[in-house]
């Protein structure tokens, strides 16, 4: 077996050694009745490397990848161009195969992109500080949900209409074990998200007010206004970010008056990949920094006086603290930040604005191509890379025949919010800066031609 | 047996020793090279990626939404950007570069084809939002995964979705609250032995139970007579690590599970440490009811420094109905599906929810699978095997030098464990661990399990040579001779490494968390 060094001989040269008889001696603290005589009958043996790739391109070969078909998808998740060097860099062993910082002297690398990847976070954010990542974007929403309850001492938390429903049902999912209240309903299909119906929710048990940027129908909401009403009732705004490119174009959200930012840095470095790994972003204000989850790395200096870069705090965390750690997060996303900090330090701000510009250029050609179609409409008055389009049916339907024609035309609404009939008209487009012209034009065309006949 | 180095050259070591990085006017010396933070190098304005066109004009109802100023980060060029990475990447230890020994941890080789195949456009480049109808190969492989799965650890079904270790526990824990609250019967104890990973104590906290420790008998497992008698309806369920953190396989495990069965509450079980087992007993056969498989440790995906990990959890009959969404089902019609909020009603009704966005780690998921393939059943039971073989090896070859608190009961798992007892006067794990590096090794897990003072814990895994053992296994006696002869060195190693002891009071009293400049 090519990944087992051991030679037959020197498993026998080994059991004398240790004065054992045979490698099940070794085993003998497990009760005779449960000890296996031999493999697992059924299950295949070992294959060599040319058989498992066989079987596995032939798995992968029966999917529609994204870059073989015109692709409209978001909603949470996107598809951008990764430079090639990103992927060489994280494939660099030393990267790849390192365990958690914790013997700093030779782990320098990694928590200086640590470091790295938590200021660039900061700065993109419009926050002090930002932690070294959490699983996903919607893992971080709930720990963001959980500490502004430890912040404040209440237990309500306020989500936006058009906060992801995938986020809503992981943070639904959470607060039902901790006893949090979490006050949530779907998103109407209206051209601007109602803020001021959001702010009217707030009360004074509320600890946060949970609000997407842009929301799920790719609108985006006042956060400065949203920020001041919840700041009146002392509570923090959670702002939630899915599209880190946005932020290009967009103000930061800290900037605006949020208190904790979180988000999915999938579309730095990170791609598709069917959703995970995936890269969970967090960062809040500096005063705020020892109720944070997850692993913070830190600057110090060593014996000889040199910058050196350690963990620290960590006494917020669950191998020290045990039951009483703000979360209960260890192994996260190392991997996943390090590559969302090599392609932003490869795209700069300046280079971040541009693919911004870019995408939201992509979005506006696709949104008047669709607009131009009878029956369709496009729902938002402003948006970035992502809009809603009202069709006249069943978006489920649509999105299902449009890939008969191997075109993958976007998220329909009644995908992510089954039980709200009043949605499920509305179909997600999303357009990056992979996005042709040729794509749009062929989505135009084969869906004003599914939707031809059809009343509106 | 090979000598720890080779070409018996030995640095001198101690006070007084002019820091050898002084003598180059770079700071840098031959190979070790420093390297200044992105934020010192970049300039701004310069970008390392071009684009093909224009930025084009903002939609008139995104204006008032602008940012004022771009994000404040410098770009690098390509070249630039490489040569950063790769510099930062050699002051990294990592398993590509020698043992990684640290127990609980399974560092074990990262196969290539795993890489290789993770990285198929027809797994990397889908979206999880894709209409099922175009995506069957990608459910097909998380299908298959999740039948080794269920198949190796002898139980009924896998939720796949949790996305590490500790997130598989919480799923775990879930999936008992969702069923004791479908009988109508609230809980409130999670029992912990003293020896559990931090993580066990932290989740039963964040999933809302009162958390009580089981203490260890002196042979090192959980102490069947104290956890009986805390038994009583009140106690949801048992967390337990098996094998145990001391790296002992808990002989008892069926029968606590029986006992925990007969008052009404589940056995969760710990996996970390299934590479001890895998293939040569199924969990399931023991009596557990949940257990969390971290695919990152048995399965081989890489750490990368700190995750992505994954999670799933198998469990048993009486468990799975409660199980996340989304869910792998075969239907009755054959088709395989992930069942979503959207058929859930129907298809898998008592679901305690949603655990995260999407599906799971799918990245993680077919490099898992990749590798059990590479194995199959009997290359599994062989990993398990030589995984004993290494860390009793080890054990019984550094018994006379360091103590090895359960070493006389009988061979252990695959971990072996020590103690700092019998270290002179003033010298302590830490010494060893920092020595260790020194040694060009990564050090093992210290002063963990908590039960043991001083802890060395000591996982070599299944792919470490005899010959890379037994010189991880000559510089380990080194050091411990060199403790017992008082060698001051050893007291501030490392010396040789890109950086010193570093200073975690000063990090921690004044965190300084991003760059200022």
């Amino acid at each position: 077996m090519r990944y087992l060094p051991l030679t037959p001989g020197e498993r026998t040269e080994m059991l004398r050694v240790i004065g054992a008889g045979s490698v099940d001696d070794l085993f003998s603290d497990v009760p005779v009745e449960a000890r296996l005589p031999g493999p697992i009958a059924g299950l295949p043996g070992h294959a060599s490397e040319m058989a498992v790739e066989r079987h596995m391109s032939a798995l992968a070969a029966q999917n529609l990848a994204a870059g073989a078909a015109p692709f409209f998808l978001g909603a949470g998740a996107y598809r951008h161009h990764i430079p090639a060097s990103v992927d060489h860099l994280i494939q660099r062993g030393e990267f790849l195969t390192a365990y958690t910082p914790y013997q700093p002297e030779i782990a320098q690398g990694t928590l200086q992109v640590l470091f790295e990847f938590q200021t660039q976070v900061a700065r993109l954010f419009g926050t002090d500080v930002a932690n070294a990542s959490m699983y996903d974007g919607s893992t971080a929403c709930w720990e963001a949900i959980a500490m502004a309850g430890r912040l404040t001492k209440r237990s309500k938390a306020v989500l936006s209409g058009g906060l992801h429903p995938h986020y809503v049902s992981t943070v639904t999912t959470m607060a039902r074990f901790t006893g949090d209240t979490i006050e949530a309903r779907a998103p109407e299909l209206t051209a601007a998200p109602d803020d001021a119906a959001l702010v009217a929710r707030i009360d004074a048990e509320t600890s946060c007010v949970v609000v997407q940027y842009p929301d799920i129908l790719g609108r985006i909401p006042d956060l400065t206004m949203i920020a001041e009403a919840a700041h009146t009732a002392g509570a923090l705004l959670v702002a939630v970010v899915t599209e880190p490119v946005a932020l290009g174009l967009i103000e930061a959200p800290g900037l605006l008056g949020a208190d904790i930012v979180v988000g999915e840095g999938q579309s730095l470095g990170v791609g598709l990949n069917f959703g995970g790994p995936y890269l969970g972003l967090f960062g809040c204000r500096e005063k705020f920094v020892r109720q944070m989850p997850g692993r913070l790395c830190g600057q110090t200096v060593d014996a000889d006086g040199k910058r050196g870069f350690v963990l620290t705090l960590s006494t917020r965390e669950q191998h020290i603290r045990r039951e009483k750690a703000t979360s209960n997060i260890c192994t996260n996303s190392g991997l996943c930040a390090l590559a969302f900090s090599i392609h932003m330090t490869l795209l700069g701000g300046e280079g971040l604005a541009r693919l911004a510009r870019i995408n939201h250029q992509a979005a506006r050609r696709a949104a008047e191509a669709l607009a131009a179609l009878p029956g369709v409409s496009v729902l938002n008055e402003a948006y970035f890379n992502e809009f809603t389009v009202v069709l006249p049916r069943d978006a489920r339907d649509v999105v299902r025949e449009l890939a008969e024609y191997s075109v993958l035309g976007g998220v329909s609404l009644g995908r992510l919010y089954p039980q709200a009939d009043e949605l499920h008209c509305g179909l997600l487009i999303t357009a990056t800066e992979m996005t042709t012209t040729e794509d749009i034009a062929a989505l135009a065309a084969v869906l004003g031609e599914i939707l031809q006949g059809v009343p509106a | 047996m090979n000598a720890p180095n080779p070409s018996g050259w030995r640095p001198a070591m101690g006070d007084g020793v002019q820091d050898p990085a002084q003598l180059t006017a770079s700071g840098d010396r031959g190979l070790m090279l420093e390297e200044p933070l992105i934020f010192e190098l970049g300039r701004p304005g310069t970008c390392g990626v071009d684009f093909d066109e224009p930025a084009g004009e903002m939609l008139p109802g995104l204006a008032r939404f602008a940012r004022k100023a771009a994000p404040a980060l410098p770009g690098l060029t390509e070249p630039e950007t490489v040569r950063h990475y790769t510099r930062l990447s050699r002051q990294n230890y990592a398993i590509d570069l020698g043992p990684f020994p640290l127990g609980s941890c399974t560092m074990k080789h990262n196969p290539r084809l795993n890489e290789k195949v993770a990285r198929l456009p027809g797994f990397a480049d889908i979206h999880p939002l894709q209409p099922q109808q175009t995506v069957p190969g990608a459910i097909a492989a998380i299908v298959e995964l999740a039948d080794w799965l269920v198949t190796l650890t002898g139980m009924d079904a896998v939720a796949m979705t949790p996305k590490a270790g500790a997130h598989g526990e919480l799923c775990g824990l879930l999936c008992i609250r969702a069923a004791l609250e479908a009988r109508g019967d609230a809980r409130a104890v999670i029992l912990v032995p003293e020896s559990a990973h931090g993580t066990n104590p932290a989740t039963a906290a964040f999933a809302g139970y009162r958390v009580e420790n089981i203490p260890a008998t002196a042979d090192g497992r959980v102490d069947l007579a104290a956890l009986t008698a805390r038994l009583e309806p009140d106690v949801a369920a048992v967390m337990i690590t098996n094998p145990n953190t001391c790296g002992l396989f808990e002989r008892d495990m069926k029968r606590i599970a029986d006992a925990v069965h007969a008052v009404g509450g589940f056995v969760y079980c710990d996996g970390a440490n299934f590479n001890a087992i895998v293939g040569k007993v199924r969990p399931g056969d023991l009596g557990v009811d949940a257990m969390h498989i971290n695919l990152h440790k048995t399965f081989s995906t890489p750490h990368g420094g700190g995750g992505p990990g994954s999670g799933p959890v198998v469990l048993s009959a009486a468990l799975a109905p409660f199980a996340p969404l989304p869910f792998a089902q075969v239907g009755s019609d054959g088709v395989l599906r992930l069942i979503e909020e959207e058929d859930a009603l129907t298809a898998h009704p008592h679901s305690f929810g949603r655990m995260a966005a999407f599906h799971g780690q799918m990245g993680m998921f077919t490099r898992a699978l990749t590798y059990i393939l590479s194995h199959g059943a009997d290359g599994l039971r062989q990993v398990a095997e030589d995984a004993v073989l290494n860390a009793n090896y080890v054990l019984r070859s550094l018994d006379d030098a360091l103590d090895a608190p359960f070493g006389e009961a009988g061979p252990c798992m695959h971990e072996a464990l020590f103690s700092d007892d019998g270290l002179p006067e003033g010298f302590t794990t830490l010494d060893i661990a920092k020595g260790l590096i020194d040694e060009g090794f990564h050090p093992m897990t210290v002063y963990f399990p908590l039960v043991v003072h001083g802890a060395m814990l000591i996982e070599p895994t299944e792919t470490e040579s005899k010959a890379g053992l037994d010189r991880f296994i000559a510089a380990m006696r080194s050091l411990a001779v060199r403790a017992q002869g008082g060698d001051p060195s050893l007291k501030s190693a490392p010396h040789l490494a890109p950086r010193r002891r570093l200073d975690e009071t000063l990090a921690a009293r004044k965190p300084v968390l991003t760059y200022a400049g």
